[in-house]
C-alpha cells in the first residue's frame, strides 16, 4: 500500500513480518492479553508439542470472566468455574506469564486493565481471544479478538497469519445533547448498519463528536465494533489520548515519552486517502438509544417504538423480527418506555470505567432505586475500584439501594452466576442482548449508564432527559 | 487434523439469521479448560423445543447446516466451531459469516461455504433427502438436479485443509523472519517489569 492511508493500514504496514503472493500476511503482534475462558485448550497446545511462549514480555493474563463478583476473600463455589480460573495460574507460572489473578490489586477486566496499566498504546497492534479486543482501538492501536487456535499461535510465535481488512469510515459530528452519550453513538451506529453491517472491516471513528469524547467514551464506542460486524474500530490518537496515557504505569517515561509522541502524531489517516466504505451520523440530533430486541443491531431512540414486523418485506428478516418480539415479550408498534424491568446491571468492558460509574452516581446520589428492581454496580477493576472508593461512590451507590460487586465480567455474559432469571428484563450497559446472554431466558435492553440509572429509579425503562 | 476429503449428505436447514455464538454454545458451557464435550450442548437452548430440526430424524448424522445470513456473529469463541464438528457437521453453507468465527472454522476442518441468495434460496426448498457433495479440491458443491456451485475458500487455508495440517506449523518455519523483524521492532512494553 503507498499514497495517503488510513490509520488501520499504517499500523497494518508497521507490522508486516512477511508478505508473499497466495498467502496471508504474518503479523507481529505487540500485546497479547489472556483470560481464563479461551486459553487453556491454547496452552495445552504448546505443551503438546512442547513449545514456549515466544514473549511473555509482551504478555498479560487475567481472570474475569469466570469469577464471582461477591466476597474475594471466599473460595469460588462453582468447582468448574474454580478449576478453570486455578488452570489459568498454572499455566501462566509454567509458561512464566504474569498474572492478574484473583487476589491481584491489578485484577479486572481485561479490556479494562490494558489501558488503565499503560499496554495498550497507540500503533499497536493487540489481541486476545475475546470478541470486544476492539476495545483498544480508542487508542489508535489495531486490536481485535481471536479464537483458541490463533491465541496458541500468538503465545508461541508472537504473530499471525492475516488478511487485511477493507476500511470503513464512521464520522460522527455535531455536540451531544445532555443525556446522550458514548453509548448511544454506537448503538445507533449498530441500529443503522446493522449487526453485519461491518463484516470484513475496521471501522474508524472520526468526527467532531468523536474528538470530543474523553478516552473511556472512545473505547465504549470501539468495544461494540463487533456488535456491528467489524473485528476492530479505532479512533487516531490526539491530545486526549496522550494525555490519558501520560504517567501510567507501562507508557513511555522521560526522553522516550517524547519520542513516543512524535510517533504515534504520524498515524492519523492521511489526508486524501480513501476509504472502502462511509456512513455519517449526526450527533447533533441524536437521542439516548436503547435496543428492543435479540441483538445488538435491533435498536431504537428511547422514545421510539418496537418494530412491527407487518410492515418487513423480506421474509427472514420479518420472521426474526417477530422471533425477537416473542422472546422479548414485546408488542410490535409499541413504545419502550415505560417497561418494567427486574434487573439493572451497570457494568462491562463497555460500560464499567470510571466514568460510567461517576455517570451513573450522579444521577442516583440523594435518590433511591425502585424497590423492585435489583440494581447491580460492577466496577470494571480494582483500580477502577480503588478511584471510586477515593470518589465516594460505593456510598453512593449502596445508600441508594444499589448491590456494588467486586470486579469482573460479571452479568454481561453470566458465566459466573450473576444472571437473569427466565423471563425477567434488564435494562444493561454491557454490549450482546443475545437470547440467553444475561441468564437462560433473560430478556436485555442495552443501553446507557445514564439511562440505566434512570431506569433503575423508576422500576421502568425511563428517558434520563426527563430527570435531568 | 485429519486432510479434509470431499463428501455427500443431506443438508440440516435452520432457516434463521444472525445465529450468534450464544446460541450456538452459551456461554456457561465456556468454563471447561478441554475441547471436548460441547456436541450435547450445541444449540443448547433451542433443542429444549421437541420439534427442532436437531431432535427430529432429518437433524441426524448430517454433516452440512444450512443457515440464514451472518452465520456466527458474536464471540470469539472457538467452542463454536468445536461444538458443531463435534456433532458432526462439516460445513456450513450460508450468504454470509462472521469474520472471527469464519477464521475460527477454517482452523477446524469446519468449512463456511458462502453462496448467493439465489442459491441460498434454492438450497432451502430442497426436498429432505436431497443430498449435495462438497468438495474441497474444486472449491464447489453440487446439487442433486446436478447444478456446480463454486465457493470461496482462502488458498492458504485451503491448502492446510486438503493436507490435514495447521498454521503454527508453518509459521514456526519462519522463525528467522520473526527475529529478524523484532530485531527491528522494538518492544513498547515489558509486562515483566
Amino acid at each position: 500500500m503507498s499514497g495517503p492511508l488510513t490509520l488501520s493500514q499504517k499500523v497494518w504496514n508497521n507490522h508486516i513480518v512477511r508478505e508473499h503472493a497466495g498467502e496471508p500476511s504474518l503479523i507481529y503482534i505487540d500485546l497479547h492479553l489472556v483470560h481464563e475462558v479461551t486459553s487453556p485448550q491454547a496452552f495445552s497446545g504448546l505443551r503438546e508439542r512442547g513449545l514456549k511462549v515466544r514473549r511473555p514480555d509482551l504478555t498479560v493474563a487475567t481472570t474475569d470472566h469466570s469469577i464471582p463478583t461477591s466476597d474475594r476473600s471466599l473460595p469460588i463455589l462453582d468447582p468448574i468455574a474454580a478449576k478453570q480460573v486455578a488452570q489459568l495460574q498454572t499455566n501462566c507460572d509454567e509458561f512464566g506469564v504474569p498474572c492478574f489473578g484473583v487476589h491481584s490489586q491489578d485484577q479486572g477486566i481485561v479490556h479494562v486493565i490494558g489501558p488503565e496499566l499503560g499496554l495498550t498504546q497507540p500503533g499497536m497492534t493487540v489481541v486476545c481471544g475475546d470478541s470486544h479486543t476492539a476495545t483498544h482501538g480508542a487508542f489508535g492501536a489495531l486490536a481485535f479478538g481471536i479464537g483458541t487456535s490463533e491465541v496458541q499461535n500468538v503465545l508461541a510465535t508472537q504473530t499471525l497469519l492475516q488478511r487485511p481488512s477493507r476500511t470503513y469510515k464512521v464520522q460522527v459530528d455535531g455536540v451531544l445533547k445532555p443525556g446522550v452519550s458514548a453509548k448511544d453513538i454506537i448503538l445507533a451506529l449498530c441500529a443503522k448498519v446493522g449487526i453485519g453491517g461491518g463484516t470484513g472491516c475496521v471501522f474508524e471513528y472520526t468526527g467532531s463528536s468523536i474528538r470530543a469524547l474523553d478516552m473511556e467514551g472512545r473505547m465504549t464506542v470501539s468495544n461494540m465494533s463487533i456488535e456491528a460486524g467489524a473485528r476492530a474500530g479505532m479512533v487516531a490518537p490526539d491530545d486526549t489520548t496522550f494525555q490519558y496515557l501520560h504517567g501510567r504505569r507501562h507508557a513511555p517515561k522521560g526522553a522516550a515519552w517524547d519520542v513516543a509522541v512524535a510517533r504515534w502524531k504520524q498515524l492519523p489517516t492521511d489526508d486524501g486517502a480513501i476509504f472502502d466504505h462511509e456512513i455519517s451520523i449526526d450527533g447533533n440530533t441524536l437521542e439516548p438509544m436503547i435496543t428492543w430486541g435479540t441483538n445488538p443491531g435491533m435498536g431504537v431512540s428511547i422514545s421510539g417504538a418496537v418494530p412491527d414486523p407487518r410492515s418487513i418485506a423480506d421474509a427472514l428478516e420479518r420472521d426474526a423480527v417477530t422471533k425477537a418480539l416473542e422472546y422479548m415479550g414485546l408488542e410490535a408498534g409499541k413504545p419502550i418506555l415505560g417497561k418494567p424491568v427486574n434487573v439493572v446491571f451497570i457494568g462491562s468492558c463497555t460500560n464499567s470505567r470510571i466514568t460510567d460509574l461517576r455517570a451513573a452516581a450522579a444521577i442516583l446520589k440523594g435518590r433511591k432505586v425502585n424497590p423492585n428492581v435489583r440494581v447491580m454496580v460492577v466496577p470494571g477493576s480494582q483500580d477502577v475500584k480503588r478511584q471510586a472508593i477515593a470518589e465516594g461512590l460505593p456510598e453512593v451507590f449502596r445508600a441508594a439501594g444499589c448491590d456494588y460487586r467486586e470486579p469482573g465480567c460479571s452479568m454481561c455474559i453470566a458465566m459466573n452466576g450473576d444472571q437473569l432469571q427466565p423471563g425477567e428484563y434488564s435494562v444493561s450497559t454491557s454490549n450482546r442482548n443475545f437470547e440467553g446472554r444475561q441468564g437462560k431466558g433473560g430478556r436485555t435492553f442495552l443501553a446507557s449508564p445514564q439511562t440505566a440509572a434512570a431506569t433503575a429509579l423508576a422500576g421502568v425503562v425511563s428517558d434520563i432527559r426527563s430527570i435531568l | 487434523m485429519q486432510p479434509f476429503i470431499a463428501f455427500e449428505s443431506a443438508v440440516v436447514p435452520i432457516p434463521r439469521n444472525n445465529i450468534d455464538t450464544d446460541q450456538i454454545i452459551p456461554a456457561r458451557f465456556l468454563k471447561t479448560t478441554s475441547k471436548d464435550g460441547l456436541a450435547d450442548n450445541l444449540f443448547c437452548e433451542w433443542r429444549q423445543d421437541p420439534e427442532f430440526i436437531l431432535n427430529t430424524p432429518r437433524g441426524k448424522g448430517k454433516q452440512i447446516l444450512l443457515a440464514g445470513d451472518n452465520f456466527g456473529c458474536g464471540s470469539s469463541r472457538e467452542h463454536a466451531p468445536w461444538a458443531l464438528t463435534q456433532f458432526g457437521f462439516r460445513a456450513v453453507i450460508s450468504t454470509s459469516f462472521a469474520d472471527i468465527f469464519k477464521e475460527n472454522s477454517l482452523k477446524n476442518s469446519l468449512i463456511p461455504i458462502v453462496v448467493s441468495p439465489e442459491v441460498h434460496a434454492k438450497l432451502f426448498t430442497l426436498p429432505e433427502d436431497a443430498v449435495i457433495k462438497v468438495d474441497l479440491a474444486t472449491q464447489s458443491i453440487t446439487l442433486p438436479d446436478g447444478e456446480s456451485v463454486e465457493f470461496p475458500v482462502p488458498a492458504f487455508s485451503k491448502s492446510c485443509l486438503l493436507e490435514g495440517v495447521d498454521e503454527l506449523g508453518w509459521i514456526l518455519n519462519k522463525e528467522s523472519a520473526i527475529a529478524a523483524f523484532e530485531a527491528t521492532h522494538p518492544a513498547a512494553i515489558n509486562t515483566l517489569a
